[in-house]
């Protein structure tokens, strides 16, 4: 019994993502498809964003910069390089990885508001820089050779294996975050977001342990960049750095519940839903985005904890159930 | 007697404030030392520098034979220093019980997580916050916070432990309390410095000590002496006949 509470944070998760990947193959349908995929890239990106902002505190509005780069990097190591898709995967999410790890020695003793808009220079830097770059093919981006799909059984099967991909790196956000939530280094990156001071003089490492987070709320991001434009079949530099992608990763992230497991899962579900309505409805589709502004100020102003928070400071008793 | 923190001319300014000057002091280990001065004195400063806050822009600080001056703070916790702070910090989206984890997790022994529960839990039980344990810390109030602030500090077993006012804001039972946590902590065989105001309890309690006044160690002495030391009774204790008062009390 203690055993099976042991990891029973665990489950509720996984059962969402599994539900994810059977919806498609209930209805047959590859619109469902389509939409459990961007579901599930929201699952794992706003998992991943969790580490930084639900664990340690430290607010990214930029966050996306990591799925652009990734994604460029591994499209120009799928197209100039001739590597398949799992190598380039993995160096997209290493390049990531690494830049995160440069990026954060740098800004990450700003605290507050100031790391807050570092991260929207290093995205909007970074969009200047790719838009300029012509091994990444400046403002025209990268495009994939059809060919490419040839070597997966063709462009349908390609996009079947795409959507299981999706969902395999879904699971690795969502594990990762379990561990480092219930892990000695989530213990002091939870210290951090309480009080940073406090936590360096109880030992804590701080300038380390934020380090290493945001290298580990990086990696995963540039991966699903990588998948996301193989499927997609090219990259252009505003669709790699959106800035308004970002925010919406926050919107669902704190809509869920920031520094829990679940919240963020639900948060990208309920927000990937609603989305999926409004842009499909006559009224709002050309307001939507206004609509997901509305919903963060309502968070903020009402429900701080998000949903999972809320449910957790009002019933204790399900606190492991909802890790 | 092995030292186990020394001060050697230690000064810190603040822009034009000289805040400490020249302090300089060895702490042998097993004894309480007790801080004391008027409000401003530069006690809480002279905790920073020792624990790595504000490095001094002078003199040393050497614990355990390592010099210790511009370590940082998570280098002293690492070290074996463990402190409170005169102004609560607890963790409070956190639950009692992890608060204290935090502290024997990265304090200098360095546990993993289920050691550190375990500690956590016997030291919450002496410190009296064992009905706490599952509560958040934000939900406690002032004293608790307080033997929050003590239990985390004595998770981590350090060799020395700084204690910044852990009786301020108590009422009498409360303190009483509290003074035999410290002298049981004193048993323990961990060194002690606490800044205190309470005169009654840090006469009682300490071994020795030391008077600060405007950053300058103005006297140094056993209760006793100390009590009796016309410099000591001018800056602080305002007049002589609560100095005696004092005094019989102790």
């Amino acid at each position: 019994m203690k055993r099976w509470h042991q990891f029973s944070g665990i489950v509720l998760p996984v059962l969402v993502v599994a539900a994810l990947v059977t919806w498609p193959i209930v209805t047959g349908r590859p619109a469902s498809r389509e939409s459990a995929f961007t579901i599930l890239k929201a699952i794992a990106l706003a998992s991943s964003l969790n580490i930084l902002l639900g664990y340690t505190g430290y607010v990214s509005f930029g966050h996306i910069v990591f799925y652009g780069f990734g994604g460029y990097v591994g499209l120009y190591l799928l197209t100039e390089q001739d590597l398949s898709l799992g190598p380039a995967m993995l160096a997209g999410g290493l390049s990531s990885g690494i830049l995160a790890f440069l990026l954060g020695t740098a800004i990450l003793r700003l605290r507050g508001a100031y790391f807050a808009l570092a991260t929207i220079g290093v995205n909007e830097a970074m969009k200047a820089f790719i838009n300029n770059f012509d091994l990444f093919g400046g403002p025209t981006g990268i495009t994939l050779n059809f060919s490419v799909y040839q070597a997966y059984g063709g462009a349908a099967s390609a996009l079947q294996a795409s959507f299981y991909i999706g969902a395999g790196l879904a699971l690795l956000a969502i594990l990762l975050s379990y561990v480092v939530r219930t892990s000695k280094f989530g213990l002091g990156l939870l210290a951090i977001r309480e009080n940073e001071d406090a936590a360096e003089v109880m030992g804590v490492v701080a300038p380390n342990a934020k380090t290493w987070a945001y290298v580990l709320s990086a990696i995963i991001p540039g991966m699903i960049g990588v998948l996301f434009f193989f499927k997609n079949g090219n990259v252009e530099p505003h669709d790699a750095f959106p800035l308004h992608s970002s925010i919406e990763l926050l919107v669902m992230v704190m809509l869920g519940g920031q520094g829990t497991v679940l919240g963020p899962i639900l948060g990208a579900f309920a927000y990937q839903g609603m989305r999926g309505f409004l842009v499909t409805s006559d009224f709002f589709k050309d307001i939507q985005l206004s609509v997901s502004g509305a919903l963060l100020l309502i968070i903020v102003l009402f429900i701080p904890a998000g949903a999972i928070g809320w449910l957790r400071h009002r019933v204790p008793t399900i606190r492991r159930v909802l890790a | 007697m092995t030292i186990l923190l020394s001060l050697q001319g230690v000064t810190k300014r603040f822009g034009g404030l000289q805040a400490l000057t020249r302090v300089t002091f060895d702490l042998p280990e097993g004894q309480i030392l007790g801080l004391i001065g008027p409000n401003g004195a530069g006690k809480t400063t002279l905790f920073n520098t020792i624990n790595g806050v504000y490095p001094p822009e002078e003199g040393r600080v050497i614990f355990r034979d390592k010099d210790v001056t511009r370590a940082k703070p998570y280098e002293h916790a690492r070290l074996g220093m463990a402190r409170t702070h005169q102004i609560v910090q607890p963790l409070n989206e956190l639950t009692v019980r992890e608060n204290v984890m935090v502290g024997a997790c990265f304090g200098h022994e360095n546990q993993d997580l289920g050691n550190a529960s375990a500690i956590a839990d016997e030291v919450l039980e002496f410190i009296g916050l064992a009905a706490r344990a599952d509560q958040l810390a934000g939900s406690l109030n002032v004293a608790e916070k307080k033997r929050l602030e003590m239990a985390r500090a004595l998770a981590a077993r350090p060799y020395l432990l700084l204690l910044d006012e852990v009786l301020a804001g108590l009422n009498h039972s409360e303190i009483d309390n509290m003074v035999q946590t410290v002298l049981k902590i004193r048993e323990q065989g961990i060194t002690i410095i606490m800044i205190e105001h309470v005169m009654k309890a840090v006469m009682n309690v300490s071994d020795r000590i030391i008077v600060l006044d405007y950053g300058e160690q103005i006297a140094e002495g056993d209760p006793e002496a100390i009590s009796k030391n016309e410099k000591v009774i001018e800056a602080y204790l305002g007049d002589p006949r609560l100095a005696e008062q004092l005094l019989e009390e102790a």
